[in-house]
């Protein structure tokens, strides 16, 4: 099941994975083009029938790095697309259009690490207050905290 | 916005409730016709705060996310932790484990059923079960010292160690939870008036539950046939056995039925593990030192559904990434469907019916939106809901009327 997925995902979109990476027998961690992955995405939950379980993102050394969490129910598996977006104008196109689950996070992930999300339906704060400022984002790591209290010390 | 349209707000504070959310009800008449949710009233930062401390300490942070399903964070955290370095436990920890986590499912959903018939307006449903929840919590006393947020969890293995001599006393109060929970079951199956309020209310599809990704009873009673003990076993849940439940309708007579009859499967899982734990001998902590770098997802059936944790590690004692996802974050969004078509005193009971228990009553205001008048406080709306039993018991010839109002 788990190699026919992957087979799957390969022949499809060819260049478009960049890396796969077995880090278990349950988790497989895939490495995608940004341009590709709302395609991808919509292959495993239309047409594997994965579930979509959320989505993850977070700052690190080498930029903006998203993962969507897809868990097969009936392998016992769960495959990870992986992408990697400049840290300086982070952008990426929505999949809430086509994976309606996606939507509170998305706009979670906007807010909280400045990720753009291009063809969003409803991209108002989800989390953070109203008065939020649009250029600062509290899960960066060069957070500063706009009204001036101590930093979460790190 | 339209002639006629008036905006219910809903929230965000509620007595009842562990957390503030905020719901806009648009309604035309008595009729529901739209729903805006405001969330972030009680965001705390916990993922950031848990990039501050170490695998140790984070178990902790974690288990103050909820304070009813308190241990189902920590469950899921520790398997994350664990999921990095493909660690594996002792076998007399995976056991206690899915004690602690089915006997939570166990309270958790007695508190639920408790205030659903509140909110219907059976108050005595309310205190019984209530009643019944109470024996759930003084085993929790008994086995881990606390009554909530038990302590339990640890990268590796659990942090206590369970005495054989409590043994018979769990499987005593475990054994005396059958019969309640029954009653319980024959209520909602026979009573009429339970049917009307509750069947073909708050309905949500199977492709409802797909595109929305709703987890646990929520979509279990929609027909949707997910469940991460059976689909991904962790700890000891493919040792014991067990059925998944589901109906089909996704109205709120579906849910109850659901998380009833769960509950007998909570209890028959508990008492497979106290049994399994008089043979089961040896340690109860693998005692990792170190965590690689690397990353993990861990992942538990909490009461409400899925609880996903993902943590990513650099090779320190902290983490550089600790995602959370509680199971109310994909079904509060559920609601958006739910509630729709049906009238303003179901609407408290469809909120409800996905376990947030989001009725938040208290501070509820009807307002006008021409004059800004305030023409309904949450007490009438929780009359409006109680009286719409009430009516339905002179409708309806039931043995309920005496004994349950």
């Amino acid at each position: 099941m788990e190699e026919a997925v992957i087979k799957g995902i390969k022949d499809r979109f060819g260049d478009a994975i960049i890396d796969v990476y077995e880090k278990s027998p349950r988790r497989t961690y895939v490495t995608v083009d940004p341009a590709r992955l709302p395609d991808v995405a919509e292959y495993l939950y239309k047409d594997v029938g994965c579930r979509f379980s959320i989505a993850t993102g977070m700052h690190m050394a080498h930029g903006i790095e998203i993962l969507y969490h897809f868990p097969l129910d009936r392998a016992n598996w769960f495959i990870n697309l992986r992408v990697i977006l400049d840290v300086d104008k982070p952008s990426i196109e929505s999949i809430a259009r086509r994976v309606p689950a996606s939507e509170w996070i998305e706009r979670e992930m906007h807010e909280l690490l400045g990720i753009e999300f291009r063809g969003h339906p409803d991209m108002r704060h989800l989390l953070l207050t109203d008065d939020w400022p649009e250029d600062n984002w509290p899960l960066r790591r060069d957070w500063k905290d706009w009204r001036g209290g101590d930093n979460v010390k790190g | 916005m339209s002639k006629g349209r008036t905006v219910i707000p809903i929230g965000p504070y509620h007595p009842l409730q562990e957390e503030p959310e905020f719901f806009r009800l648009h309604v035309e008449g008595e009729k529901v016709v739209g729903l805006d949710i405001d969330l972030g009233y009680n965001h705390r930062g916990i993922e950031k705060l848990a990039e501050n401390l170490t695998y140790d300490q984070v178990p902790f942070l974690v288990e103050r996310i909820c304070g009813i399903c308190s241990t189902s964070h920590p469950f899921a955290g520790v398997q994350a932790i664990e999921d990095v370095g493909n660690f594996d436990i002792p076998e007399r920890a995976k056991y206690i484990r899915t004690f602690i986590g089915e006997l939570e499912r166990l309270h958790s959903h007695l508190l639920w059923l408790g205030l659903a018939g509140h909110f219907m307006g059976y108050n005595t449903v309310w205190m019984w079960a209530w009643k019944y929840r109470e024996s759930v919590l003084d085993l929790f006393e008994l086995l881990t010292g606390n009554r909530n947020h038990y302590g339990m969890m640890k990268a590796g293995g659990v942090r206590r160690d369970f005495a054989d001599e409590d043994i018979p006393r769990v499987v005593q109060v475990l054994d005396g939870l059958v019969r309640p929970v029954m009653m319980f079951r024959d209520v909602a199956l026979a009573d009429p008036v339970l049917q009307a309020r509750t069947k073909h209310v708050g309905c949500l599809t199977k492709q409802d539950c797909i595109e929305l990704g709703a987890l646990g009873p929520t979509a279990r009673a929609s027909g949707y046939d997910i469940d991460v003990r059976r689909d991904h076993p962790y700890a000891a849940y493919d040792k014991v056995k067990f059925n998944v439940i589901t109906t089909q309708t996704g109205d709120i007579f579906d849910k109850v039925v659901v998380r009833v009859l769960e509950m007998l499967e909570s209890v028959s899982i508990c008492k497979q593990c106290a049994q399994k734990l008089l043979e089961v001998k040896g340690p109860i902590d693998a005692e990792y030192k170190e965590i690689p770098a690397g990353e993990g997802i861990g992942t538990h059936e909490a009461p409400r559904g899925e609880v996903i944790h993902y943590t990513r590690s650099d090779g320190t004692n902290k983490p550089v990434r600790y995602k959370i996802r509680a199971p109310s974050y994909m079904n509060v969004a559920t609601n958006m469907r739910a509630a729709v078509g049906y009238t303003i005193s179901d609407a408290t009971l469809t909120l409800a019916a996905i376990d947030p228990c989001y009725c938040c009553t208290e501070r509820t205001l009807v307002v006008d939106a021409g004059t800004g008048k305030r023409i309904m406080t949450g007490k009438d709306l929780l009359k409006l809901s109680q009286e719409k039993t009430l009516k339905l018991l002179e409708k309806y010839p039931s043995r309920m009327d005496k004994i349950w109002i």
